[in-house]
């Protein structure tokens, strides 16, 4: 049932924000939704009919893989997490839940976390001062969770200029603040 | 003033004039320069007074290594104390001070001591300021730390920033003389990715203060093609100004980069430095040698320096030590400098040789067998005075000696991981070790190899070694042609002749009678040496005289000097500024905040904040009026009491737990059990540690058959996750069980009081009638269309629920609560009240669950299942654990309900002497409490739960209150809970 | 240090989280063993100068729990296990 109810952006206003320093954007994302999808003991053949009847990818480890509706990245061993559009699968759970059945533990994460697209111009200057991944070796669809300025992100590398990441919605202040000030010592 | 010692050549910028000043007078210098380049230029030899005797010092070296010549750089907030001159590059309005000199550096009051250095030898300290014990604090300490010391901190805060970051590499070159050079040409042509660091601001090593050629151009000109060979290749980083300070395990490197350090302030949004961790797979030291000098009388004057620095004053600096230079060398090394500087038309004196035999330079007064016996000048160096190998004497005025004892590889980092050095007896030096840190060799001369082509040669066949491991195919190009003239060294530590001081390391004023004390005393160990003499500690940790203490201890022992040995190198190779150590981890910037979410709403109530782990939780909520926090605390617990109030409670962990086997994993997890927990119905849980303590404890729900919803304290939430994943992963590795942290998917709210129900029954859809939601009920609600879950715990002892919604929908949520219940008067409360509400329940927290009680001291005893194994279950019941007269929780309030009471009192029986055989336990939390009109507490008592009724002292020597106090139940209000069922 | 995570490959051990002696995969039964059992279980260890099989966390990582055979004299580490495959190998199930 759609709702009525005004959101506030995990930084605090009602419409998404997006900051240009030099080259670099940080866009927050509010337009997509993540549920954690994770197999049961023994439902292995279940869990992967009920995904590929979805078109819901699944990834190997340290990686992103996109579909036509759902995407998802890989999180830890038999979980993923599932990322799908805001406005036709807000209540994401809803619409995995009656293909997984009791084949997958589904937990809705859309708000747990705070999503910026980092993009512009090559990324890895900015990037060698955030985290210890080795952004310009990576692969394109790499994804893993790393260390942002005590933060725990989940960071995807779409390409040599894109950068996805997931922070704990809590502090995203404190992420964009870290992205910024790190982002003017490289411009 | 004017360049007096300003001669030809030199890699400086003569077209750009910097202007800088030094202990307020002005002088001028060039793009290029150091500080000590240009001071000597200006001919100011002295920079510096000693550590202990307040001695007069000018620069002893060229390079990082500097003992002597430390001085305070820039002013205000940006002074920073014990910059070596001798690195710090020259910028223009550079403002610099001598240090450690009062009242001026020429006429230093302090210098006393140089008077008095018969009571100042090694182990002063520990001889002089010994008894009695009570001076130490108010006399002894004081004066040594007022009389000792170098430079002086700003006490200002740091304005500039600091930056980290994370590099990676096949392989780390670290320093970029001739070896590093080429070992990175080499490298970086077979396609590695390489990083070439060098501390210098400039590449090249000891190829920009040396004459000679290399591949049949100047060295320094060679250097500057590789340069720029290295910079076209978009695999190879070239870091200037960066210095690899410690090897950590696995190829793990940090490396301290400049970046602003040679700018008056940085720019704009740039950091001052930048701390690196390099991740490497292979690395080569390339760090070069430093020289040593001689010991000898008086070798610590102005105008001493060691002989290669005056070769790199006169070849990268255009400047002349002096204008009359002599040379004392054992070494053909010291030769060298001998000849460029008659090259470059400085007056040598005359080089005084203490080798016999081979040839005499031409055109030099060359004096073999002969020793430097002595110096004289006051302020700076005038003459030395020479013993002939005829035995005769004679004084030969100078105004610059060049000292040369030999070259010592620098081998610290190789030592990082415990590698001692080996012994080399052809170059007389130490050459690293085995066993240093894996994936690390050495080359050039931090390996020994002293040549120019050993350089060039040991740098190519180390990199081609790292490439050959890292599989990556090279061939050895052709080296480019340079010298190989070997060191003909013939040791000579100190010079045995003369009563008077010989220095061995300037920073720390230790002298060759110190080693000779230290010796006659048994502290023979090098790391007794070491600490009895402070040899080779502060900011050069002996870089210079390390080797000289030991070759002397050794002939005073009568050992080798390998067996005499060396102390330990550890990081950092040289000194880290704070500031760099801490990047932008410090102040409002230590730690991410974590804001709920409703603080955009509390904020704009004028909420007061406070930090509960990074959270900022709201504290109080002030209204116009009240002027104490206790007015606000007070009447948020009684509005809350008396009709409802609203409470964000996200803070607290919430882990979602799926899976068919997810209530046998809680029954292992939990004390008590959950698998019997009825679908839409939750219960309080209490999690033991495996050794029976009390670890968290909190409100799990079931939500389905195979879905149950946890809550954790706020504080344990992280451990409690991990702890889970642990037992689910490490333990039990068959259980059907998921789980996953939603503690900031959901915005939740505690509602609590008398109309907590009313107030929700109008926004929420579904009928929560007690029939419909009973007490501890739980379940999947919508509130206006929009999905949220409803539980009906309670922390306050009120009819209380929390009830939640999708975090982007919290902000509107206390919105809707507020207007919702604006007809009940309901308001927020914050954490004061939230515990103010929480011990008048007797509700243990954070006081209570202190990582030291068990169920039972919390009188919680019952909870622990024995029907079922759990974590902690089987050591919660060792005797000691369950004695009558352990621990009970009991509720304390005073006697007299104006008295006072503070957590962190011990319980004394009255009567008894307060002592700690007297002590009976403590309180562990304490509040006003409006509804009883005084303050209350809990506490741990001995067998507290037999002394209910009982009159005990509270006694607290840091609060300084004693109490006569009651001891009651822990339930002060509402003690049959007919409230919450409500 | 570097850890050589069995899925994940090489990560800073700055990420992970360190508990101890990986015996306390062994834990006993609590419905059949007893205290000392478990006091043995808990409390006395090894302390090897050498080869050490330890349980690390990777809390800012996938959160697997690894064992980690590390050499405690020289930190070189010798092998890396999922310890969930260890404890199964063990002979752990529910």
């Amino acid at each position: 049932m759609a709702n009525t109810w005004k959101s506030l952006t995990a930084l605090g206003h009602e419409e998404a924000q997006v900051v240009a320093i030099g080259p670099y954007q940080i866009t927050e994302r509010c337009d997509v939704v993540l549920a954690s999808l994770a197999l049961r003991r023994g439902q292995d053949a279940a869990f992967a009919a009920a995904a590929h009847k979805l078109g819901l990818p699944l990834p190997s480890a340290s990686t992103h893989a996109a579909g036509p509706v759902f995407s998802a990245f890989w999180a830890t061993p038999e979980m993923w997490f599932v990322e799908a559009d805001f406005a036709s699968h807000e209540d994401i759970v809803a619409h995995l839940k009656p293909a997984f059945g009791e084949a997958a533990s589904i937990t809705e994460q859309t708000d747990a976390w705070v999503r910026f697209d980092v993009t512009g111009a090559p990324l890895a200057a900015l990037f060698e001062r955030l985290t210890n991944l080795d952004l310009s070796s990576l692969p394109d669809g790499f994804a893993s969770r790393t260390v942002i300025e005590h933060l725990g992100v989940y960071l995807i590398r779409r390409s040599a200029s894109a950068v996805v990441l997931y922070g704990p919605r809590s502090s995203a202040q404190g992420l964009l603040h870290a992205l910024e000030v790190t982002a003017k010592s490289v411009i | 003033m004017k360049q007096s010692n300003r001669i030809s050549g030199g890699q400086i910028d003569r077209s750009t004039s910097l202007h800088f000043t030094f202990d307020g007078r002005s002088y001028l210098g060039h793009a290029g320069d150091t500080l000590a380049s240009a001071l000597l230029a200006n001919g100011v030899r002295l920079m510096g007074r000693s550590f202990k005797y307040h001695r007069p010092r000018g620069p002893l070296s060229a390079g990082s290594e500097e003992p002597n010549a430390l001085v305070h750089l820039r002013t205000g907030a940006r002074q920073e104390p014990n910059t070596r001159a001798t690195v710090a590059e020259l910028f223009d309005g550079l403002h610099a001070t001598s240090q450690n000199a009062w009242p001026s550096l020429r006429f230093d009051s302090m210098a006393i001591n140089d008077r008095l250095n018969s009571f100042f030898t090694a182990g002063f300290y520990y001889k002089t300021f010994m008894w009695p014990a009570a001076f130490w604090e108010k006399i002894y300490e004081p004066i040594i730390r007022r009389a000792a010391g170098l430079g002086a901190l700003s006490k200002e805060e740091d304005p500039d920033e600091y930056d980290k970051g994370f590099l990676h590499c096949d392989i780390l070159v670290i320093g970029a003389g001739p070896a590093g050079l080429m070992a990175a040409l080499t490298a970086g042509r077979a396609g590695a990715r390489v990083i070439l660091a060098d501390e210098d601001f400039r590449m090249g090593g000891r190829l920009n203060a040396e004459t000679y050629e290399v591949g049949g151009m100047a060295g320094a000109d060679w250097a500057s093609a590789a340069v720029a060979e290295l910079m076209s290749m978009p695999h190879v980083r070239l870091m200037l100004r960066t210095t690899i300070v410690g090897a950590f395990d696995h190829g793990i490197y940090s490396a301290v980069e400049r970046v602003s350090d040679h700018l008056a302030v940085p720019a704009a949004g740039k950091p001052r430095q930048t701390l690196w961790r390099i991740y490497s797979k292979r690395a080569i030291l390339a760090g070069g040698a430093t020289e040593r000098p001689i010991a000898f009388e008086n070798n610590d004057r102005p105008g001493i320096m060691l002989a290669g620095a005056v070769r790199a004053y006169a070849n990268r600096w255009g400047v002349a030590a002096g204008d009359r230079v002599a040379i004392f060398t054992n070494n053909d090394d010291g030769l060298r400098t001998a000849r460029d500087l008659q090259a470059k038309g400085v007056d040598v004196a005359a080089v005084i040789d203490s080798r016999q035999g081979g040839d005499l330079l031409a055109g030099i007064r060359h004096l073999q067998g002969a020793q430097v016996i002595d110096s004289s000048g006051r302020l700076g160096l005038r003459s030395v005075t020479v013993r002939l190998a005829s035995g005769a004497t004679e004084t030969i005025s100078c105004s610059a000696l060049g000292v040369s004892g030999g070259w010592n590889p620098n081998v610290n980092i190789t030592s990082h991981h415990r590698s001692r050095p080996e012994w080399r007896s052809d170059i007389a030096a130490f050459v690293p070790g085995a066993g240093g840190p894996a994936g690390l060799t050495a080359a050039g001369a931090a390996s020994g190899a002293l040549s120019t082509h050993g350089a060039l040669a040991t740098g190519q066949a180390q990199a081609l070694a790292a490439l050959a491991d890292l599989g990556k195919a090279a061939t050895a190009g052709e080296l480019p042609r340079a010298e190989d003239a070997p060191i003909a060294i013939s040791p000579l530590w100190y010079v045995h002749e003369g009563k008077g001081r010989a220095w061995i390391d300037q920073q720390n004023d230790v002298t060759v009678k110190d080693v000779k004390l230290a010796h006659q005393e048994n502290f023979t160990a090098v790391e007794h040496l070491k600490r009895y003499t402070t040899l080779g500690m502060a900011t050069d940790q002996g870089k210079t005289g390390n080797v000289l203490g030991i070759a002397i201890m050794a002939e005073l022992t009568g050992q080798s000097i390998p067996a005499t040995g060396t102390t330990i190198y550890r990081p950092p190779y040289t000194p880290v500024a704070m500031g760099a150590l801490a990047g932008r981890s410090r102040g409002r910037e230590f730690k991410p905040f974590r804001l709920t979410p409703s603080h955009k709403w509390a904020a704009e109530q004028g909420a007061v904040f406070v930090e509960v782990g990074n959270w900022l939780r709201t504290q109080w909520v002030p209204k116009a009026g009240e002027t104490t926090w206790r007015e606000s605390v007070d009447r948020e617990v009684l509005a809350t009491r008396r009709s409802v109030g609203i409470c964000d409670v996200t803070t607290l962990g919430k882990i979602d737990i799926q899976g068919t086997d997810a209530g046998a994993f809680l029954d292992k997890v939990y004390a008590n059990t959950f698998s019997t927990l009825a679908v839409g119905k939750c219960r309080y849980g209490l999690m033991l540690r495996e050794d029976g303590i009390v670890f968290d404890d909190g409100t799990t729900a079931r939500m389905g058959p195979h879905e149950y919803v946890m809550t954790t304290t706020t504080a344990n939430a992280v451990t409690v996750f991990r702890h889970l994943e642990y037992c689910r992963q490490v333990l039990w590795p068959d259980l059907d069980v998921q789980i996953i942290s939603t503690t900031e998917a959901w915005a939740q709210f505690s509602v609590a009081g008398p109309n907590a129900r009313r107030l929700l029954q109008k926004i929420v859809d579904q009928d929560i009638s007690d029939a419909a939601f009973p007490y501890m009920g739980a379940g999947n609600i919508t509130i206006g269309g929009l999905r949220g879950r409803l539980f009906r715990i309670s922390f306050s002892g009120e009819l209380a629920y929390e009830i939640a919604v999708p975090t982007r929908y919290g902000d509107a949520m206390i919105r809707k609560l507020m207007a919702a219940g604006a007809e009940f008067d309901a308001i927020v409360y914050g954490t004061e009240a939230l515990g103010v509400m929480r011990i008048e329940k007797g509700h243990v927290a954070g006081g209570e669950l202190n990582g030291q009680s068990t169920a039972l001291n919390m009188g919680l005893g019952k909870m622990v299942s024995k029907k079922k194994d759990s974590i902690g279950m089987v050591l919660s019941q060792r005797e000691g654990m369950n004695r009558d007269d352990g621990y009970r929780l009991v509720g304390v309030k005073p006697v007299d309900p104006k008295g006072s009471i503070s957590a962190g009192s011990h319980f004394m029986e009255i009567g008894a002497p307060v002592e700690l055989a007297s002590d009976g336990g403590w309180l562990t939390s304490k509040v006003f409490s409006p509804h009883l009109g005084c303050d209350i507490a809990l506490g741990y008592l001995k067998a507290g739960d037999q002394k209910i009724g009982r009159k005990m002292r509270a006694v607290n020597f840091l609060t300084k209150t004693d109490t006569i106090v009651e001891i009651v139940s822990p339930h002060f209000f509402d003690p049959e809970g007919e409230r919450l069922r409500g | 240090m570097i850890i050589n995570h069995p899925i994940l490959g090489p990560r800073d051990a700055q990420e992970f989280v360190y508990l101890g002696d990986a015996n306390l995969i062994n834990r006993p039964d609590g419905m059949t063993a007893g205290i000392e059992a478990f006091h043995d279980y808990l409390y006395n260890r090894d302390n090897p100068a050498g080869a050490h099989r330890e349980l690390w966390y990777h809390e800012q990582g996938d959160r697997s729990w690894l064992v980690v055979t590390r050499n405690t004299l020289t930190h070189e580490i010798l092998k890396v296990e999922l310890a969930r495959d260890v404890a199964k190998a063990q002979g752990r199930s529910k």
